[in-house]
């Protein structure tokens, strides 16, 4: 079956993009996180043709990527995987910090651990990972990982949380007391010990489609605030919170891949996400912050006003920036992940 | 010296066989052998940083198909994770194997002994399912099987439950999704032994007194048992790896063999282990095929 699945793709993938041709662009980018609009108008400020494929997780991108004859020009990698592609040669030193936009990046996106002088990636968006929950079901505390780790009644079997290996077992660390990445085994322990435990009260391990939570099939899930924040606007019993025992931050980055077939599109493409104007349509669309300085002057009125966006001040001590663990660590992670989903 | 053109001659033809058979050769060489090839050279590497592997030798791959270590203190034990999948994967796809054959074969013989000019209609309705692509077919069924989908809120209507069921997301969601994609590859080959069948043995059973059942058993059975086992290996076999259907019925919490397989080349970034996983799942589906041929060569030999 899966067979057949990757053969029509590959089958329609060939005839759709025309690999060589002038004045195209292909982006790469996670599901539900390209502004129709904002494609539509770079498409007719610059005359090129877009063509959009997305995926669902950055293992699954670098996956594909790495294997070759992809046809992509543009990428966006998290934070956490961005030196794994530098180191890997799979990212263009396009240089954005030369480009006439990349005087509106705010200064705290400038200089970035993953990317210091910002010679391969743009900024995308940041968020955060947190918890989020049908208060019209479950009325307590939301500000905690408990909700998924040890479910209160009203949520069990209800609950969601999304396969992404990295923030779930991240968050479940916190939980029991230590810090992502770790390399004490018997905090991992203890963290495996408790998200085993705990599954059995999950109805999903899915990036499920935000009409399941609309419709309330489900009614709680690890989830990232920008996402939350779209399900809030249709259905308003969906709320968003900030585990106290630690949740993560994180963003998300654009880049030029080496093999790329259209650089001079692709470049500007960068630049011209770094406009403001165009860095709040980003915004707009996926919920999440954007790191381009004076793009709230053209954001929505409902999106400066989300609680989703702005990290609460007791909240912000327990933040914890996304980061990429040792190969030994992440091994463990693998493990932990395999033991969790059997 | 007509010895000698005969051996030419011999000689002659050989080759052209082979000449003819080469275009099939080649295609299989190169899209069936060369890739497996591949996939057992990669179940003896040793797994790159971050997918991928590297070129060392290594039986860790194979290893970890059964045996692990533990996590935290390096006992070994056998892979309790890795042998719940095989066995949840083996009974998920025997149980979709039993469910088709039980809504399958009387379905065949409906439209077997339907009249000549029908049975083309028939045969085009069990076509239908195939317009349409699995992934569509697969979250409509999920529609309906949904807290709030239509059976929940007929059997909430009839008064039949006070509270919707929770079938999204369990076992059943994903034997219901496979035994309805799965279907009609049943359908097919039974009826193809049905419509063969001379009905004219029946009705010589009934008049030597044999009774309804026995004459099935004794008559029916034996002549159309090939079509249902073909059609047993032609569900059972997808089934064992089927990807879509229980990714999506089942949420993400039930894995099968073939999401397993995926995980190590995304999420797990264990190629190895990936690799000798796809081999094992081969090598379940070589013993199943194995046993089909010796089923069927035993009933040519016996008839």
């Amino acid at each position: 079956m899966k067979t057949r699945l990757v053969l029509t793709t590959a089958i329609l993938s060939a005839t759709t993009l025309p690999a060589f041709a002038e004045g195209v662009l292909n982006i790469y980018n996670f599901g539900l996180y390209t502004p129709p609009d904002l494609i539509e108008k770079f498409e007719t400020t610059y005359g090129v043709e877009v063509t959009l494929t997305e995926y669902d997780s950055n293992e699954t991108a670098m996956a594909k990527i790495e294997a070759g004859g992809h046809g992509f020009d543009i990428v966006v990698p998290s934070a956490s995987v961005v030196p794994i592609y530098i180191g890997k040669g799979l990212l263009l030193k396009s240089d954005p910090n030369t480009m006439e936009n990349f005087k509106h990046v705010a200064p705290e996106w400038v200089s970035v651990e993953w990317d210091p002088d910002r010679s391969y990636t743009v900024p995308w968006v940041w968020g955060t990972t947190g918890i989020m929950v049908n208060k019209d079901v479950y009325a307590g505390d939301i500000n905690t990982s408990a909700i998924f780790l040890d479910p209160p009644d009203e949520l069990k079997g209800k609950i969601n949380v999304v396969p992404s290996m990295n923030d779930v077992i991240d968050l479940a660390i916190m939980y029991v007391g230590g810090q992502p990445c770790t390399t004490d085994k018997e905090v991992l322990k203890a963290a495996r010990d408790k998200l085993v435990a705990a599954k059995e009260h999950w109805a999903s391990i899915d990036y499920a489609s935000f009409e399941k939570f609309i419709n309330e099939d489900l009614q709680a899930s690890v989830f990232w605030s920008g996402a939350a924040m779209r399900i809030r606007a249709e259905n308003s019993g969906f709320t968003y919170g900030f585990p106290k025992e630690g949740f993560l931050k994180w963003q998300d980055n654009v880049a030029i891949l080496a093999d790329a077939q259209n650089v001079r599109n692709a470049k500007l493409f960068l630049n011209f996400i770094m406009d403001p104007e165009n860095a709040a349509m980003i915004s707009d669309y996926t919920g999440y912050g954007n790191g381009i300085a004076g793009s709230e002057a053209f954001m929505s009125a409902d999106l400066l006003a989300a609680p989703e966006m702005t990290i609460p001040d007791d909240a912000a001590p327990v933040a914890r920036f996304q980061q990429t663990c040792s190969t030994e660590v992440q091994d463990l992670y693998s493990r932990i992940w395999t033991d969790l989903t059997k | 010296m007509a010895t000698d053109a005969e051996t030419l001659s011999i000689r002659a033809d050989t080759r052209r066989r082979w000449v003819l058979a080469l275009p099939a050769v080649t295609i299989i060489t190169l899209f069936s052998i060369l890739p497996l090839g591949v996939v057992v050279a990669y179940s003896f590497l040793t797994p790159g940083d971050y997918g991928n592997v590297k070129w060392i030798i290594s039986f860790e791959g194979w290893f970890h198909v059964l045996f692990e270590r533990d996590i935290f203190d390096d006992t070994v034990s056998l892979s309790d994770a890795h042998l719940t999948i095989v066995v949840r994967s083996v009974l998920l796809s025997l149980a979709t194997t039993g469910i088709t054959l039980v809504l399958g074969v009387p379905t065949a013989w409906f439209i077997a002994t339907r009249p000549q000019r029908q049975r083309a209609f028939w045969l085009f309705l069990i076509t239908i399912p195939f317009w349409t692509n699995l992934l569509v077919r697969t979250i409509a069924v999920q529609e309906m099987i949904r807290s709030d989908g239509i059976v929940n809120r007929l059997l909430l209507w009839l008064g039949l439950i006070d509270a919707p069921i929770q079938m999204m997301f369990t076992n059943f969601a994903i034997l219901l999704g496979m035994a309805y994609v799965f279907l009609p590859l049943m359908v097919l080959p039974v009826y193809a032994a049905i419509e063969r069948f001379d009905f004219r043995l029946a009705e010589a059973g009934y008049d030597l007194y044999a009774s309804r059942l026995y004459c099935l058993r004794k008559v029916v059975l034996p002549q159309v048992k090939a079509g249902i086992i073909a059609g047993s290996i032609l569900v059972f076999v997808p089934s064992l790896g089927a990807y879509v259907t229980p990714r999506i019925m089942g949420g993400g919490t039930t894995l099968m063999l073939g999401n397993l397989i995926e995980t190590q080349f995304g999420q797990g970034r264990d190629w190895p282990l990936g690799a000798a996983l796809s081999l094992t799942l081969t090598a379940l589906v070589l013993v199943a095929l194995v046993w089909y041929t010796r089923l069927t060569t035993r009933e040519r030999r016996d008839g």
